[in-house]
């Protein structure tokens, strides 16, 4: 493998990202291939497989991001986890390190969710300035990289004992799409990555690599280029911009603690949906009293999480939920928008396990007593599925800045969010419908679970075709500063109910596109 | 747990102190025990009657049949500190108060789970209990010496995963 590549901290040819995951992490490799000279900073350490950690507890010390943010809002995440609204990682790979491997496509219909669903009151729905078809390449290229399972004539992965349970529960209530999934986890062997073992722990990090992961894909094979230069533990505190109100470069924290000064030529943001938004506001100057790119108001608003919530049900014989691939599990019959139902949009069911120390945290958050135990005394007999849905955005549903600040003495984000009357109508329907699944195999008790600290973080950069509704363009390109772009899920119009990595990936992909053809024209 | 001190525990003061910490756990001097002295937990800064009823209150809070006191003694041990014990005093002297307005003459001294369930939940809203129940749930359920109680088998990578250790051998669907 080639020397990775070591820029000067002067050097104003360079894309800097801002955060490596499924969103910066590709794009830094996507960019090295096609020859742009590349910084990516990322605020955590960087860890591989070999350093994964298949124990709960251990490994969320070791990956999650857990530096202070603040909560507000009437979800129930602010009461039982104040200070953890999202449990996303902090490190090289992101919260690629971390994700289930669920990976779907868009239904047509939810790039355009304002006028398929029409005006819901109290939602700011928007469509998205592109469509199904022109992002169907790029899912294709998606699905290629990622080796998607059940798609490019891959295996689907075998199904594990969950998964058995949650199927004839399915098939019983009268469900057909039913299947272990399009899963980015080997079913076969793969662009140098093993087949799945079922090892569990698909959220502790793949200790055989068998989940993608930007952190031993793309990561590497962007630094073998010698046109990427990753720098861990570089933390961004602010985008620095010139009197014409182009972006320069950025300041960052190195892992010293000092404070130092990439230039740039494009800078690119991809810290998830909380930090991405937060960097924005912070870098607020005299030309942008309200935080870059922030002429129309909509940075930190419209924030989307995805409805969910779980049941586990508990039988009579041993389940063991927590062998095999953790998601390769789904129904999608539910995925439709049907408002009959009661609410647009609609949601996929997945199967779903914890460990016994995870499931104690989280099957219901401040309980206790014997109505909580006798369930966890039946965790070897437990079966587990995932609600993700389409959530509404609104606009009050955003991050700003709280006045607490971080170690760097930069304010942190405050989330704030409140289920919307759509929300709550899909998640009780979702409910009932888990709910009659597993009681359609026989079992004892169903326990619906709340939503946990938030993994699909979304729209609080929001695209729009005009200026006025969002912050970015059809490319993840800044409306207001063509050399800033944002290049993670913040940058979704609306949220859909599918896992959002894929399209992450997918708008990555098309993104690096885009701007090594911006460059080359001399555009940006 | 193995520091298991014999002297000074006839058996009739393990009876009188049995009947005295509610047939749970005996107070010594400087230690609990269990009755049949399977085990014992030091307390240096905390009173033994604290410790017992920290350890019973546990119990209640999770209460799991088939799990056994060393495991609740092992979660609430870090409480016996000089950086806890004026919170521990305040919180269990408040336990007791609600157990005497319970009519009762301390919590200890309270005979059915479910009598002691509503006293806990006169203090549930407290900060003590709430420390205490928080630290619970990291305290017990994240012991690897409970997962095998409760069927879990914890990390599989060592032995090469489940695909052929049974991820998918259910068999009575």
């Amino acid at each position: 493998m080639a020397k990775a590549a070591k820029f000067d901290l002067t050097d104003d040819s360079v894309v800097v990202i801002v955060g490596t995951g499924a969103g910066g992490g590709v794009l830094a490799n996507e960019l090295a291939q096609k020859g742009v000279k590349v910084v990516a900073l990322e605020a955590g350490g960087r860890y591989l497989p070999e350093d994964y950690v298949n124990d709960e507890w251990e490994s969320f010390g070791q990956l999650a991001w857990t530096d202070p943010r603040t909560t507000s809002g009437d979800w129930r995440v602010a009461k039982d986890f104040s200070g953890l609204p999202a449990w996303i990682v902090k490190a090289v790979g992101g919260t690629s390190v971390h994700w289930a491997g669920a990976s779907l496509r868009f239904q047509d219909h939810e790039w355009k969710a304002l006028s398929n669903y029409g005006t819901v009151e109290g939602a700011s729905l928007l469509d998205w300035p592109i469509d199904g078809a022109e992002m169907a390449p790029w899912y294709d290229k998606a699905e290629t990289k990622l080796g998607v399972t059940g798609v490019g004539g891959r295996a689907r992965l075998p199904g594990s004992n969950n998964y058995k349970v949650f199927e004839k529960g399915a098939l019983a209530v009268g469900y057909k799409d039913v299947h272990t999934g399009n899963m980015a986890i080997n079913s076969a062997d793969y662009d140098d990555r093993m087949a799945c073992q079922q090892t569990g722990f698909c959220f502790q990090g793949c200790k055989w690599g068998a989940k993608w992961s930007t952190a031993y894909t793309d990561i590497p094979r962007g630094e073998a280029t010698g046109n990427l230069e990753v720098r861990d533990h570089a933390h961004v505190a602010r985008i620095l911009h010139d009197d014409s109100g182009k972006v320069t470069g950025v300041e960052y924290f190195d892992k010293d603690g000092n404070l130092q000064m990439q230039k740039a030529r494009i800078v690119a943001v991809a810290g998830n949906s909380f930090e991405s938004p937060r960097l924005l506001l912070n870098s607020h100057s005299s030309m942008f009293p309200d935080g870059l790119a922030n002429r129309s108001g909509q940075v930190g608003r419209n924030y989307m999480r995805h409805t969910t919530g779980s049941v586990y049900a508990t039988f009579e014989h041993p389940v063991r939920m927590w062998r095999g691939t953790t998601m390769a599990g789904i129904i999608r019959d539910e995925a439709k928008h049907d408002p009959s139902r009661g609410f647009v949009g609609g949601y996929e069911l997945e199967t779903l396990s914890l460990g016994l120390p995870f499931m104690a945290a989280f099957l219901d958050p401040g309980a206790w007593g014997r109505e909580f135990t006798t369930a966890l005394d039946s965790y070897e007999n437990m079966a587990g599925m995932w609600i993700v849905g389409e959530d509404m955005p609104q606009a009050e549903n955003r991050v700003t800045l709280s006045d607490t600040e971080d170690k760097f003495g930069l304010k942190v984000a405050n989330v704030n969010f409140s289920d919307h009357p759509n929300d709550i109508a899909m998640r009780n329907h979702a409910y009932a419908r888990g709910q009659a699944i597993y009681k359609a195999v026989g079992a004892t008790r169903t326990l619906p679970t709340p939503p946990y600290p938030s993994t699909h973080n979304l729209g609080t950069n929001r695209m729009s075709e005009k200026p006025e509704d969002g912050v970015v363009n059809r490319h993840g390109q800044s409306h207001d500063i063509p050399n800033l772009f944002v290049s993670d899920g913040s940058q979704f119009t609306t949220g859909a109910a599918e896992n959002p990595t894929l399209t992450i990936v997918a708008l990555a992909i098309r993104q690096a596109d885009h701007i090594a053809k911006e460059m080359a024209a001399g555009n940006v | 747990m193995s520091q298991l001190r014999k002297q000074g525990l006839t058996r009739r003061a393990l009876l009188s102190r049995a009947v005295a910490a509610g047939a749970l756990a005996v107070a010594g001097p400087g230690f609990i025990a269990a009755p049949d002295a399977a085990w014992a937990v030091e307390v240096a800064a905390i009173s033994e009657h604290e410790m017992a009823t920290l350890l019973q209150m546990t119990r209640d809070i999770f209460p799991h049949d088939r799990v056994g006191d060393r495991y609740y003694a092992v979660a609430v041990k870090g409480y016996d500190s000089e950086d806890q014990k004026a919170d521990v005093a305040q919180g269990i002297a408040a336990l007791d108060a609600a157990a005497k307005q319970a009519g009762f003459d301390s919590y200890l001294s309270v005979g059915w789970e479910a009598d002691r369930v509503a006293i806990l939940r006169m203090i549930e809203d407290t900060p003590f209990f709430q420390t205490v129940r928080g630290g619970l749930v990291t305290g017990l359920y994240n012991q690897k010496e409970v997962w095998p109680i409760f069927g879990y088998e914890g990390e599989s990578f060592s032995q090469g995963g489940y695909i052929a250790r049974g991820f998918d051998d259910i068999d009575w669907l």
